[in-house]
């Protein structure tokens, strides 16, 4: 069975990550911070998968479902966090948010 | 079996006072005082029927024994020599005053003040008990926590800082001698084979003179910090004057003891050695804490700091008496840590009625108050004049006793601790007269000492001059072969005895 | 009724314990207060009467209480020692006391304090019979603590007046510098012989000491350290003038008749161990002479009528120290008694005059008392001819027989003459200036005698005793070592004699009438200079406040805030800043962190690829 060849599905994955944790790094409004963590959860997903489908294992695949229920309850959590962040300080700057210090 | 029964008495009677008051069932007050009562009168009824038992050529007293954690070879071991007795004795007396010098001071959450009270006494008492070093240590540590609420609390206006302190200072110094305690044990195992904290088995351990010295000076460093000695004092003046006034008169009455008790009870006879060698600049740090403390007291405006100072030069006594190495000089010590006990807490409590009358510390404000409060007045002067060491009350004997004990080992370091003779009235006299005498302030009002406060001074003058003269009422219940310092008498353990009272319970 | 002697310092105590938790009222306050003393002094001519018939050589008496100290070798019981010294010394302190007590009774009158007042004095008088009855230094140390505990309480009796205060505690701190240096003593004492038994130590001292080596020179030398202190002799002298501000019976009382001549009892009773150090006799003799020198030339400046009458009993304390230097130990204490009865007859008087003229106290604003105050006139000129030690008169016995003892003392005897001789001049100068100054010339004043019986009584004994004491016989037989005192010369005892009536003479010349010649002298700027020094007492108050007091305030008030507790706040800023330091790294920005956190892990995985 020829398929994608696991290097191309790992680079793919590669790039994801990286512009997803560019993505955390640079942006300052927080819906986009969480996206990109998303992006971030999918490119690990992906890497998963194509290990998953280059050794024909399931495991790759339980490790998505995981992530992906992982990522769903953060979403939620983080969401909600996020309306209630915007309530009380009318705004989703974090760079603004920056009251946990010592 | 008496011994438990009163720490427990305290333990639980605490929880009990704190419920109390908060489902409004009792003063919080009357029930503590009603309590250390039935402790005091628990302590007399079993000292009066207690059989005794020989150890290491003492007699000890209402012994108590029970294994804890057999594993590490830690029990409950209780009793108390002459010595102990005393020192409970004070404790409990010391209590009672507390209760009665802050009966009006307290006025939030008066349940958990006198939770807190009851467990620092339940803590001292155990201190003054426990012959199980693990036990010790945690008796140590008890007797602190509930102290630093009672400061952090409860205090005046910079009571956070000097709670801190207070708890940082004992905190970092008690470690010290969690190590030695520990090392000590280590070095006993390593010598025989058993694992123990009995104090009697470790009066025997083998060490090294090096060894012996720096395990010695973990537990002097302790001991030094809780006296307090000068250079390791600092904390004292900022938590006596920031306590509420028992916080204060537990303090310096109780609390301060506890050092110099470690010192006669641990330092000295686990390592006798060492103790020697290092007798001479134990004793040069007692009369610095004479000279300074006595010097810094006068310099203070702030009524409570003043007398908190006092308690380092006094206390300066004590150290040096300990270290004189003779009968003299230890009986002295343990008059002056009693004497001392009297008239600071007496002079802690006249501090806190006045500033609960006129709301300041600061003598400045104060002058020729014998017109509105004579009474006051009198008890106070009787304090100061005690305090500077007036023949015929307590504090004389106590003094005079250390002077002539450190002058038989060492003449100079005497000499330079009678310059505290002199000192003392300089410091002493600057309080009747900043508060007392000079112009008197018709606008200010101030109340006369009431029945309560006569009744608490007057117990403790009782108690002084009785003292003073009568000592034998007391140094004959201590002095019976008190361990000194080598060559005059070498502390021999009796181990087979010791083992004895680790393995049976004695009653 | 030898064993009823604990009672007689129990009475005066009792005294003060009922005025002190009594609560009476005034009129029983005088009572208890006088009834006390009295009954003490009662007690104490039954004890003398049995004791005295007591035969020679047994005369004795011992009274143990209860063993007050014992710990290691030290055992000190609360034991009573009567001997005549003891009963001399009784005797003054009672009979004295009575007589000032009820004097009291009318100086007080109108004082809201009456009953403190009684308190501490019947408290002084049990403190002073503990001092002079103790059978060992430490029960002798207790009074003389004791004491010096009333003094200062009576010296700060109106303690509105914050000067008042400061000289009751200058008064206690200066002596307690001297006590110190006593209780050294009674260590050294005490380490050397193991006992403090004032018998105990004379017997041993002379059995293991030999005369002038170090142990019984130092001893001897800081128990002289306490003695100068009570007793106000060079250089612990410069409480007593202040001790003034104290109401007037009691400077007659404390600072003249008892208190100030426990040092003189101490070197006494201790004559034993003094024998042993004849140094330390010679530092006792001279000292006594400086001091009375000293002291007479500053009498003869002061203007107030009670400094004038400080410095005189400093010197005539200066006469009774030089009697003991030169080891004519009775006749110390024959003019301690003399001295008693006369200066407290002075000082008496004084209060009379002070009372009369709503306390006044500066002698140039009397003037022509005479007639006015007769009573106090003629107690002041017993007392002052006393005090001169005209022949006839108790003084002059007491002071005669010192002389005599000086003259003969091997070691610069003459010199220790010539200052007695000198002091005696000064003595009768000064004192009749005073007389002539508040008693003669013109009239200044519109003062009347209005003093009741209780003033007067006391004020005639008093002139009685001073007249007569000179003839009590001292039955110090056997109790002190016989000085074999050869005649002097007759020269040097007519010229002792005739010295006070030179002064007085010259007193006359210059005081009686305002003197221009004395004027000019005191005017010019030399007589100024020298008038100042003398006033301010020789400048010793000015040197120890320059070297002692100032430097010791000054030092005090660098290190108010406590040096050692500054290095610890140094250590916990030091550890706070450290904390600030650390804390920037913490932004409170998510993507600073999470940055951190890449680098971190690409820090990690490169060490993983490099190693």
């Amino acid at each position: 069975m020829t398929g994608v060849p696991i290097e191309h599905g790992l680079l793919l994955a590669a790039i994801l990550f990286c512009l997803g944790l560019l993505g955390v790094l640079v942006r300052r409004n927080i819906i986009f911070v969480l996206m990109s963590m998303e992006i971030m959860f999918n490119a690990v997903g992906l890497a998963f998968i194509s290990a998953g489908s280059r050794w024909a294992e399931p495991d790759g695949q339980i490790m998505f479902m995981l992530v992906l229920t992982l990522a769903a309850a953060e979403v939620a959590v983080g969401l909600a966090l996020v309306l209630q962040l915007y309530k009380r300080f009318k705004t989703l700057d974090l760079d603004v948010l920056s009251k946990l210090k010592g | 079996m008496m011994l438990i029964l009163l720490i427990m008495l305290l333990f639980v009677g605490g929880l009990l006072v704190w419920l109390a008051d908060r489902a409004r069932l009792a003063d919080a007050r009357w029930l503590t005082l009603i309590l250390l009562g039935c402790g005091l009168g628990l302590l007399l009824f079993g000292y009066a029927n207690a059989g005794s038992v020989e150890v290491v050529g003492r007699q000890w007293y209402l012994g108590y024994h029970i294994p804890w954690i057999q594993r590490f070879g830690i029990n409950l071991t209780l009793a108390v020599d002459g010595l102990g007795f005393v020192m409970v004795l004070l404790t409990l007396f010391l209590g009672l005053v507390a209760v009665l010098s802050s009966w009006r001071e307290i006025e939030h959450s008066r349940g958990f003040f006198h939770f807190n009270l009851l467990w620092t006494l339940a803590g001292v008492v155990g201190v003054f008990t426990a012959l199980d070093l693990f036990l010790f240590f945690v008796f140590w540590e008890v007797m602190l926590v509930p102290m630093y609420f009672i400061i952090a609390i409860w205090g005046h206006e910079n009571r956070t800082y000097a709670a801190l302190k207070f708890f940082i200072f004992t905190q970092a110094s008690g470690l010290l001698m969690l190590l030695a305690i520990v090392g000590l044990v280590y070095y006993q195992y390593q010598a025989s084979g058993i694992l123990t904290f009995n104090y009697f088995v470790l009066l025997d351990t083998p060490l090294t003179a090096q060894v012996g010295y720096w395990l010695m000076l973990g537990f002097f460093i302790a001991f030094a910090v809780k006296l307090p000695a000068v250079l390791v004092h600092s904390w004292l003046p900022d938590a006596h004057t920031q306590a509420p006034t028992a916080g204060s008169v537990i303090l310096a009455g109780v609390l301060l003891k506890t050092g110099a008790y470690g010192i006669i009870r641990f330092v000295v006879p686990l390592f006798p050695e060492a103790s020697a060698q290092f007798a001479s600049l134990a004793m040069a740090l007692g009369v610095g804490s004479i000279i300074y403390g006595a010097a810094l007291a006068f310099a203070q405006t702030d009524l409570k700091r003043l007398i908190a100072y006092t308690s380092i030069s006094h206390m300066g006594f004590v150290l040096l008496g300990v270290y004189a190495g003779n009968e003299e000089g230890l009986q002295g010590a343990v008059m002056t840590m009693l004497a001392h006990g009297m008239t600071s807490a007496a002079l802690f409590a006249f501090a806190g009625a006045i500033q609960q009358r006129i709301h300041t510390r600061d003598m400045r404000q104060m002058g020729g108050f014998w017109t509105r409060a004579p009474r006051l007045g009198a008890w106070v002067l009787f304090f100061s004049v005690a305090a500077l060491g007036m023949p015929g009350l307590a504090n004389f004997v106590g003094e005079f006793l250390v002077l002539i004990g450190a002058f038989k080992a060492n003449a100079w370091i005497t000499v330079a601790a009678c310059a505290g003779l002199i000192l003392a009235p300089v410091y002493s006299l600057l309080v009747i007269q900043k508060v007392f005498h000079g112009e008197p302030q018709p606008e200010r009002q101030l109340t006369d000492a009431g029945t309560r406060e006569v009744v608490m001074l007057g117990m403790m003058a009782v108690i002084t001059v009785v003292l003073g003269l009568f000592p034998h009422l007391i140094l004959d219940l201590v002095s019976g072969g008190l361990s000194l310092l080598p060559p005059d008498a070498p502390v021999s353990g009796d181990l087979s005895v010791g083992l004895g009272l680790l393995q049976e319970p004695i009653n | 009724m030898l064993e009823l002697l604990w009672l007689v310092p129990t009475l005066p105590l009792v005294g003060f314990l009922l005025l002190v938790f009594g609560r009476l009222p005034r009129r029983l306050a005088a009572c208890v207060g006088v009834g006390s003393v009295a009954l003490a002094a009662l007690l104490t001519l039954l004890i003398a009467l049995t004791f005295l018939n007591l035969p020679q050589g047994e005369q004795v008496f011992r009274q143990s209480l209860w063993l007050w100290f014992q710990a290691g070798e030290l055992e000190a019981g609360f034991n009573l020692y009567l001997d005549p010294l003891a009963l001399v010394m009784m005797g003054i302190i009672t009979g004295i006391g009575f007589l000032i007590h009820l004097y009291s009774v009318g100086y007080m009158a109108e004082d809201t304090a009456f009953n403190r007042f009684f308190a501490y004095m019947n408290l002084f008088v049990a403190a002073m019979l503990i001092l002079v009855l103790g059978d060992n230094l430490l029960v002798l140390y207790l009074g003389w603590e004791g004491v010096g505990l009333c003094s200062y309480l009576l010296i700060g009796f109106w303690y509105d007046n914050p000067a008042n205060g400061y000289a009751a505690r200058k008064a206690f701190i200066v002596t307690r510098i001297g006590d110190t240096s006593m209780a050294l003593g009674l260590f050294l004492l005490f380490m050397q012989l193991s006992t403090l038994d004032i018998q105990g130590i004379t017997e041993q001292a002379q059995a293991n000491w030999q005369p002038g080596t170090g142990l019984p020179v130092l001893a001897a030398a800081l128990l002289l350290g306490g003695a100068l202190g009570k007793s106000a002799q060079l250089p612990l002298q410069t409480w007593l003038p202040d001790a003034m501000a104290g109401p007037t019976p009691i400077s007659a009382l404390i600072h003249a008749a008892t208190m100030v001549t426990a040092g003189v009892y101490l070197i006494a009773r201790m004559h034993g161990l003094f024998l042993l150090a004849p140094q330390v006799m010679l530092a006792v003799a001279v000292i006594g002479a400086a001091t009375l020198l000293i002291s007479g030339f500053t009498a003869l400046v002061q203007t107030d009528i009670k400094r004038i009458l400080a410095f005189s009993t400093m010197s005539q304390l200066g006469y009774m120290f030089l009697a003991l230097g030169v080891g004519a130990w009775s006749a110390a204490i024959f003019h301690l008694m003399t001295h008693a009865f006369f200066k407290a007859l002075l000082f008496l008087a004084a209060g009379a005059v002070i009372l009369s003229l709503h306390h006044e106290q500066n002698i140039f604003n009397m003037g022509g008392l005479r007639k006015r105050l007769p009573l106090s006139f003629w107690s002041f000129m017993i007392g002052g001819l006393a005090l001169a030690a005209l022949p006839l008169t108790s003084g002059y016995y007491s002071k005669h027989e010192i002389l005599l003892a000086a003259e003969s003392f091997e070691q610069a005897g003459d010199w220790l003459w010539l200052a007695g001789v000198l002091g005696a001049l000064m003595t009768g100068l000064y004192t009749f200036r005073l007389i002539f100054i508040v008693f003669f010339g013109a009239d200044k004043t519109s003062a009347h005698e209005g003093v009741g019986l209780v003033i007067r009584l006391p004020l005639m004994l008093l002139c009685v005793l001073s007249i007569v004491g000179g003839w009590i016989p001292l039955p110090f037989a056997g109790v002190f070592p016989v000085l074999e005192s050869g005649h002097g010369s007759s020269t040097k005892e007519w010229l002792g004699t005739l010295a006070p009536m030179l002064g007085i003479l010259i007193a006359f010349a210059c005081f009686y009438r305002r003197n221009a010649i004395v004027d000019g002298l005191s005017r010019s700027y030399p007589g100024q200079l020298i008038r100042r020094f003398w006033f301010s007492g020789w400048g010793f108050d000015w040197l120890y406040q320059l070297f002692l007091i100032t430097p010791f305030m000054c030092l005090v008030a660098i290190n108010k805030k406590d040096v050692v507790d500054g290095g610890y706040r140094l250590l916990a800023w030091f550890i706070s800043g450290l904390h600030r330091l650390l804390s920037f790294s913490q932004t409170g920005r998510v993507r600073w962190y999470a940055t951190v956190i890449l680098l971190g892990v690409v820090g990690f995985v490169a060490m993983g690829v490099v190693r």
